[in-house]
């Protein structure tokens, strides 16, 4: 091809505005980063109140707990990955920007999760601690909350694409992404499980880790394909 | 092919179903340096669809479009680089300010700094509003902060979809300007409006019918 | 080169050879599900362990493959069209997508019988019956999914991708439900194991095998053929085929 393109603006220069944009997008509307957390905190409140507020049994179902309602946030967070931008049509200007969908793609679920999911694992040991778990498991389960959280995001950047154009495409998205991350609870609640009983967690981390990564190499491609599909 | 080297964009027999509708029938056209073409026709018969056909988002089921001979699936991120789409909706996000909004999208294309962002938005006559959030803006300043855009990008084929709704008639005369220029200049432009073009230059129409 | 390739793949080529093959699928079903089923249920020696309960494998077995069987057969399809963009291959996705759901809920029902007299309760969380549990669910998304888009074409696409996905994750969501099963192991849950079978009680399972594959077939060109004409109402040779 001997058409010129001058000027055209590096990927990784690209990468980084995405994501900027990202970040001043998410900062400037607070409630839409709060929101999750809240649900996140409501829905471990619901489990003393439902089962019982004795310790040593909820110290027993912490991880299950911890991990089913960081699943439910993440997931409520992700509805927003692309509708808004689809919505007002910024999606449409940044898919014909020249950089490849892909790259757009990555970008906004990396941002994504930079926001919504390290909030998450910074909020987990305040949930970690009403729930009864003690202060050692603390660092294994924001560890494995930090990469399950990015492989729900990569997982949930699929059922965005897949959603986007849909009008209640809400439900449909958890009802097409949770059980594909099924196996992100068992490793991240064994990991945690075991964590809080003393045992070295390293088995369940390391799948969780080769989740994350295979999860993060495969998924762009897969959810760039989505946007393609409902972008349309 | 004709013996002449394609110059420009050209567009062969689209046909386009959505569902059982078949919108697009067999619909070709070609647009060359200095030359404007004016789509119309009434509502329903395929206009936005053809644009957005011809911008590459939707994906014809018969025909091809070729931008300088070759298909654009083939040469997507030259064609994307040299062509730019200006939706019926302004594509403004409400949250980021005029400036910001320019900077993100008009930052993937290309490296403009921020002082020559605020001269397109001079131009297009909403300096003012640089530093405004675009929920604040009215309908026609949205559009023309979308008119800066598309002159930051300095593409030399211009898509417009109704690109003078909400405008006055201060706002319909700049436009009509930008037109001139950009023709003059050896852009192309095809665009999608529902009335008459008060534009100095040659106009071909491309006339849809339901 | 590739001419053959899409005249094989013409909706009016499809919808005959289905017609076709129905009778015969059918009639070949029937004869291995008899033999299948008739022995294994009435014939073949009870399980010393398990008494008579264990002949729910003549059904409960098959279906659980099927159901796999018919998810690879709806992905790969689902891929054809997507790869190539051969519309047949997302009839046939979508004609697959319901039948392999009812074979799951097959394989879980049966499954869960068997549980009754063998452990005491309908529902115990072993690895296959979980297993096979979010495999329907998957089958529930791709089939929601494809129905809510009101661009049919969009839709079928958006389904094919799914069901790649899922197709991708079934082995990890199936060994990660394993290694989660192995820690828990209770006393009360008995593996299923892999018994090593007497060949009175082998052959008419590997009938019943047969047969359901048979009888899948059979459906899935019943469906498909519906699925064609639903597709291609617009076209000459439907409204050709109707009138006779």
């Amino acid at each position: 091809m001997s058409v010129n393109v001058q000027g055209r603006v590096r990927s990784s220069a690209a990468m980084g505005l995405v994501i900027r944009r990202e970040m001043a997008l998410s900062f400037r509307r607070p409630d839409q980063l709060l929101q999750p957390l809240v649900f996140f905190l409501i829905v471990t409140t619901l489990f003393p109140l439902g089962l019982s507020p004795l310790m040593s049994l909820l110290r027993d179902m912490a991880p299950g707990v911890l991990w089913v309602a960081a699943l439910l946030s993440s997931l409520l967070a992700l509805d927003h990955l692309f509708k808004s931008d689809a919505d007002d049509g910024t999606l449409e200007q940044m898919a014909l920007s020249g950089q490849g969908l892909w790259l757009i793609v990555v970008g906004k679920t990396f941002a994504h999760w930079l926001v919504s999911g390290v909030a998450l694992v910074l909020v987990s040991p305040l949930v970690g601690a009403a729930l009864g778990m003690p202060a050692h498991a603390f660092g294994t389960m924001m560890l494995s909350l930090a990469m399950g959280t990015l492989t729900l995001s990569w997982l949930g950047a699929i059922g965005a694409g897949l959603t986007v154009g849909l009008r209640r495409g809400n439900m449909l998205l958890s009802l097409i992404v949770l059980p594909l991350a099924m196996p992100l609870l068992i490793f991240g609640a064994n990991a945690t499980d075991r964590a809080i009983g003393g045992e070295s967690p390293a088995g369940a981390l390391y799948f969780l880790a080769a989740l994350c990564v295979i999860t993060s190499t495969l998924a762009p491609f897969a959810a760039t394909a989505a946007l393609r599909i409902t972008l349309e | 092919m004709s013996e002449r080297a394609p110059a420009g964009l050209d567009v062969d027999s689209l046909h386009i179903w959505r569902g059982d509708r078949h919108v697009l029938q067999g619909v070709s056209l070609s647009v060359n340096p200095g030359e404007l073409l004016h789509v119309w026709g009434p509502n329903g018969t395929g206009k936005t669809t053809l644009l957005r056909v011809v911008c590459g988002l939707l994906r014809p089921e018969q025909g091809t479009v070729t931008w300088l001979g070759h298909p654009i699936d083939r040469v997507r991120a030259e064609y994307q680089s040299a062509m730019t789409f200006a939706a019926h909706e302004t594509a403004l996000k409400s949250d980021l300010t005029a400036l910001e909004n320019l900077r993100y999208t008009v930052g993937l294309k290309r490296a403009v700094s921020d002082q020559k962002l605020l001269d397109y938005l001079a131009q297009t006559g909403v300096s003012g509003c640089a530093d405004l959030p675009a929920k604040v803006l009215s309908a026609g300043q949205r559009r023309r902060v979308a008119m800066a855009r598309v002159l930051a990008v300095n593409a030399r084929l211009w898509l417009l979809d109704e690109p003078y709704t909400n405008l006055d008639g201060n706002g319909a005369k700049l436009m009509a300007n930008l037109l001139e220029n950009h023709v003059k200049n050896a852009g192309f432009v095809v665009i999608v409006a529902h009335h008459e073009l008060d534009v100095a230059v040659n106009i071909r129409r491309l006339e849809l019918a339901s | 080169m590739w001419t053959w390739f899409y005249r094989l793949a013409s909706p009016p080529y499809v919808y005959g050879v289905a017609a076709t093959l129905t009778p015969w699928l059918l009639a070949g079903a029937v004869v291995a599900l008899g033999y299948g089923e008739g022995v294994g249920l009435f014939f073949a020696p009870a399980d010393y362990q398990q008494g008579d309960a264990f002949r729910i494998i003549y059904v409960h077995v098959p279906a659980g493959w099927i159901s796999m069987f018919c998810y690879s057969t709806m992905a790969i399809a689902g891929a054809i069209a997507l790869i190539w963009r051969i519309k047949i291959g997302h009839a046939v996705a979508a004609a697959a997508a319901p039948i392999g759901a009812s074979f799951t809920l097959l394989a879980l029902v049966t499954g869960s019988l068997w549980g009754r007299p063998m452990w005491g309760t309908y529902w115990v969380w072993d690895p296959r019956l979980t297993s096979e549990l979010i495999l329907l669910f998957l089958y529930i998304g791709v089939m929601s999914l494809r129905s809510a888009f009101e661009d049919p074409a969009r839709g079928d696409r958006a389904a094919a991708l799914l069901g790649l996905v899922g197709g991708v994750n079934i082995p990890i969501i199936h060994y990660s439900v394993v290694w989660w099963n192995s820690l828990h192991q209770g006393a009360t849950v008995a593996k299923f194991g892999k018994p090593t079978m007497a060949l009175s009680m082998l052959v008419p399972l590997l009938a019943c095998f047969l047969g359901f594959m048979l009888f899948f077939g059979a459906v899935l060109c019943m469906r498909l053929r519906g699925e064609v004409l639903n597709r291609e109402r617009q076209a000459k040779w439907v409204r050709e085929a109707i009138k006779t």
